[in-house]
């Protein structure tokens, strides 16, 4: 099921809280899915002595990842058209992050309807850790 | 990094991807429910055409037998020391992180496909910082075909090479 247009207005927002208490092991399960297997995401001493870092922290394609979690179960699967994050912060283990659409424009393109919608992921401390865009392909 | 990848979109590797970003969307792994939606059939969620890399028998951030690497074993770094950090893709010293993705999606990725990423440089530029000292951001500009030649997604990476580890 897909979003419809007539349902939306520019300023609604649909969030959903995309990490709770985020794991290690989850860092570890996006190394082997992604195939980033960047020791600073999943191997402390590394992350620590070599890298001068507080600890591992996620791949940023994660927090996207889950950011384009909330983006589908928002307008439906498969109707992304466009997604783009700059990642502003990093997201150490133990986090909790909810990402968050504000819808920017409805707008119609050759008959189909079109969402556009900014994006802003946050941490526990309402610290921004991605922020974007993305457009959608939805139903009238 | 291989100028051209060509890798399968199977149906297992969607599963586990879509598991490491907590979707349990049956659409990702549940060919039964995914006969019924508009797409018929099991699709790839956003962001998975990065695993692209898995199949680059060149890509830096994979251990390779019978190479040094840069993680820790006995000790804190697989590599001999060195005075600088700026060096490999992403990799050396982990000085190297991801700065901006976009994507474009000119269709959903359907298992079962056979995808090709072709990859080419794009912008560079430095910049000051405050939290990570002076800057270095690269551009790579990726775009999947489908065996037909059809853009399927073209994806934009900016990474960035920080002189120091950046503050918390």
């Amino acid at each position: 099921m897909a979003l419809n247009a007539s349902a939306i207005s520019v300023g609604d927002t649909y969030q959903e809280v995309v990490a709770e208490n985020l794991s290690r092991t989850q860092l570890v399960q996006y190394a082997g899915a992604s195939g980033d297997y960047n020791p600073i995401h999943t191997d402390t001493p590394f992350a620590q002595e070599i890298a001068g870092y507080p600890s591992v922290f996620a791949h940023g394609m994660l927090s996207m990842g889950m950011t384009g979690r909330m983006l589908t179960n928002y307008v439906g699967d498969g109707r992304l058209t466009a997604f783009g994050v700059r990642f502003t912060r990093q997201v150490f283990p133990g986090a909790t992050l909810t990402a968050k659409a504000t819808v920017a424009a409805v707008r119609q393109e050759d008959g189909q309807h079109f969402v556009d919608l900014a994006l802003s992921t946050t941490n526990q401390d309402g610290q921004e850790v991605c922020k974007g865009d993305a457009s959608a392909r939805i139903d009238p | 990094m291989a100028d051209e990848v060509t890798f399968p979109v199977e149906a297992g590797h969607i599963m586990l991807f879509a598991r490491a970003v907590g979707d349990e969307n049956p659409i990702y792994h549940d060919a039964e429910y995914a006969k019924t939606t508009e797409l018929g059939g099991i699709i790839a969620p956003p962001t998975f055409e990065r695993v692209w890399a898995q199949w680059d028998p060149a890509y830096v951030l994979r251990p390779k037998p019978g190479q040094p690497w840069f993680g820790s074993a006995a000790g804190p770094t697989g590599l001999p020391q060195k005075g600088s950090d700026d060096e490999g893709d992403g990799g050396g010293g982990g000085r190297g992180l991801h700065a901006e993705q976009r994507y474009v999606y000119h269709r959903p990725v359907l298992a079962g496909e056979t995808l090709t990423a072709r990859t080419r440089p794009g912008k560079t530029w430095t910049k000051e910082g405050k939290r990570a000292g002076s800057m270095t951001f690269r551009e790579q500009i990726i775009e999947i075909f489908d065996q037909q030649n059809e853009i399927v997604v073209t994806a934009t990476s900016v990474s960035v090479i920080t002189s120091r580890a950046v503050d918390q």
